[in-house]
């Protein structure tokens, strides 16, 4: 897999819980050019384990001078969010992947309704400078907590003009989404990133009001569960890894010097899909990317966000 | 060995008289695609890094003896049926990614031939062999002479088919296809991954296309990746569409087992597919070579290889690639250069 070397040229605090990095290439070159909607998978050395945790590009598609990623500090956060905020500095150096892009707006599309909830902006940002650039017909819907947490707002007012509708939380303001949904014309696609209920409702929504799936867009970067502990045999070079209960078994299987295949690393992309051989209990299932119907198959995993409640579980790698 | 000092351009036919002939160094490069004595579809991709100096792997887009007449070719083509060049209107984006590609890869790679100034977004592009010399504003379609992926598709060598991706599907939205092995881009364009390989025997039955698929989806900008394909073309006709049948289906009943030699040739195809940067679309480029059976006969392993292979083909594979009305031919020409002696695996000459 292409990587990049980077540094940080700036650090900004943008509010009491959101960081916005902007990265330049170690080399002095330019990035390469991406697509709005893309993101990167950064690593980190946390205390000698290598965490990789995937952010939206935010920028501009026709900059590539530098790439920005904002993360927001999470409260249950494995290390990643918090390493960001607390020991990246401007000068520290990072590794990050070339933009995978998971959430493309659809060329085809003759309308664009975006819906963020809070730090779920930030694919949207990278978006909208290509829905500008296009002149394609777009609105933006951006729910967030309270005034304090309205990151990137005014930036958003100079993007968007009139495009944008913001919805403060603590001032009782709601997003109604069956209202949004129901009044868009035939050729309309729209597309959510934010809180797992709200992807959630938007989904439901949608297919109650009798909208084609593939019209219905979302991008949910889910970080891996803990769990308790378990042992995985990979079948075809026979190594056996225990996954610790705070790990998770992509990260356990790195560690004990095998590759398996990855992308995203936040259960939506597929790539790192294994093959299940046997497993002495229950898969459970925490990516966005098998079909409930796959899922109750049990025959494939997705380690990057899967786990096993199990003795052993056998997987074709 | 830098190939860029040492390419003499030849002036040749695929057409009419068709004067088109290998050196020894083209047929020594040749990407004879057998590496074993049987041959059946397989995922058979790797990764598109640099190969070995002085072979067809050597570039991202790789330039031979053939490039002037290859673009000749394809201008006439594309003046007698402009329809083999399309981009639907959603591909702008796709379109300039490929200006880049194109003349950032050659410019790097053959610096002799083909120069890249930029300022920004003010390019000045240098073709050298077709004497173009073309200051444009990247992204600004109305400084160039015509579209900007019909511009960079009249100036490389092979055909190209640009995939837009959306709905976990890749759509054949753009092309510029003047070579191609019977298919045609007028019925496909539009098509999805599935139905623009529907006419294939015996790969959907084995789950090809799911994979290939899959795997497609999640290729890399920075990491493109090849593989092989090949079929066999009675003389060394560039353009045996679908369109032009009735030029070239003739042919097929024109081999005898005095000219198999001259007038059955090897088509291999180095297909390389890159995912472009500011459209998510996906570029694959099918890139031909032509080798006539007594061309390959120069090399015993190839002779005995290809014998061994084309009499072990699946009567579907040969039916779909049109072989049926000359292989046995080929298979008797060949016959007596193979003393049934077990050949290595691989796919080298010597």
């Amino acid at each position: 897999m292409s990587v990049l070397n980077v540094k940080v040229a700036e650090v900004e605090q943008v509010t009491e819980v959101v960081k916005h990095f902007t990265l330049v290439q170690e080399n002095g070159e330019p990035l390469p050019h991406f697509s709005g909607g893309s993101h990167v998978v950064v690593s980190m050395d946390i205390n000698g384990r290598i965490h990789r945790n995937p952010y939206s590009l935010m920028g501009s598609t026709a900059n590539s001078d530098s790439y920005h990623i904002s993360v927001r500090k999470q409260e249950n956060s494995r290390g990643g969010s918090v390493y960001m905020h607390e020991q990246v500095k401007p000068g520290t150096r990072l590794q990050i992947t070339y933009p995978v892009n998971l959430f493309a707006i659809s060329k085809l599309g003759r309308r664009h309704i975006l819906i963020a909830g809070g730090i779920g902006i930030t694919p949207f940002m990278s978006q909208i400078s290509d829905l500008n650039r296009l002149g394609y017909d777009y609105e933006l819907h951006y729910a967030y907590r309270s005034p304090e947490h309205a990151a990137f707002r005014e930036q958003l007012q100079e993007m968007c003009g009139d495009r944008v509708h913001f919805y403060v939380d603590s001032e009782g303001e709601r997003l109604d989404i069956p209202e949004l949904l129901s009044h868009q014309p035939l050729g309309t696609h729209v597309y959510t990133c934010g809180p797992e209920p709200m992807v959630k409702a938007l989904h439901l929504h949608a297919k109650n009001l009798g909208w084609p799936d593939n019209h219905v867009h979302s991008e949910e970067f889910t970080a891996p569960p803990s769990g308790d502990e378990f042992t995985v045999e990979l079948a075809l070079s026979g190594m056996e890894v225990t996954v610790p209960g705070d790990m998770s078994m992509l990260e356990a299987m790195e560690e004990a010097g095998a590759e398996p295949p990855f992308l995203c690393r936040g259960g939506a992309c597929g790539r790192c899909e294994l093959e299940v051989v046997s497993c002495d209990g229950v898969i459970m299932h925490n990516d966005h990317y098998l079909s409930d119907h796959e899922k109750a198959e049990g025959r494939s995993i997705m380690p990057c966000v899967s786990r096993a409640k199990c003795s052993k579980l056998v997987v074709n790698l | 060995m830098n190939m860029a000092k040492t390419i003499a351009f030849k002036q040749e036919t695929f057409r009419d008289d068709y004067s088109y002939s290998n050196s020894a160094e083209a047929i020594r490069r040749f990407p004879f695609p057998f590496a074993e004595d049987e041959y059946m579809y397989s995922v058979n991709i790797e990764q598109h890094t640099p190969g070995a100096p002085g072979s067809v792997f050597e570039h991202a887009i790789d330039i031979d003896e053939h490039y002037l007449a290859e673009c000749e070719d394809r201008r006439i083509t594309l003046e007698n049926d402009p329809g083999r060049y399309i981009a639907l209107p959603h591909m702008m984006d796709a379109q300039w990614d490929m200006v880049e590609l194109v003349m950032e890869s050659l410019s790097r790679d053959y610096p002799d031939l083909f120069e890249l100034t930029r300022d920004g977004d003010n390019w000045h592009w240098v073709n050298k062999p077709l004497g173009i010399d073309q200051k444009f504003v990247f992204g600004d379609e109305s400084t160039l002479p015509m579209e900007p992926f019909e511009y960079v598709g009249r100036q490389v060598q092979g055909d190209w088919v640009v995939m837009d991706q959306r709905d976990d599907d890749l759509f054949a939205d753009m092309g510029i296809i003047t070579s191609q092995a019977d298919w045609s881009l007028a019925f496909d364009a539009g098509m999805s991954f599935k139905e623009w390989h529907g006419p294939v025997p015996q790969a959907n039955e084995l789950g090809i296309f799911d994979r290939a698929l899959k795997y497609l989806l999640h290729l890399q900008y920075g990491s493109p990746v090849r593989r092989l394909n090949w079929t066999m073309t009675v003389n060394p006709r560039l353009d045996t569409s679908p369109e032009e049948y009735p030029l070239w289906g003739p042919d097929n009943v024109s081999v005898t087992a005095d000219n198999v030699g001259q007038k059955v040739h090897l088509r291999v195809e180095l297909q390389a597919l890159f995912r472009l940067p500011r459209s998510n679309a996906m570029a694959f480029s099918i890139r031909g070579y032509l080798a006539s059976i007594d061309d390959l006969k120069t090399y015993p392993r190839w002779a005995k290889r290809l014998r061994r292979v084309l009499t072990n083909l699946h009567p579907d594979l040969s039916e779909y690639k049109g072989l049926d009305n000359y292989r046995q031919l080929v298979i008797d020409y060949l016959a007596p250069m193979d003393d049934g002696a077990e050949l290595e695996l691989g796919t080298h000459p010597e």
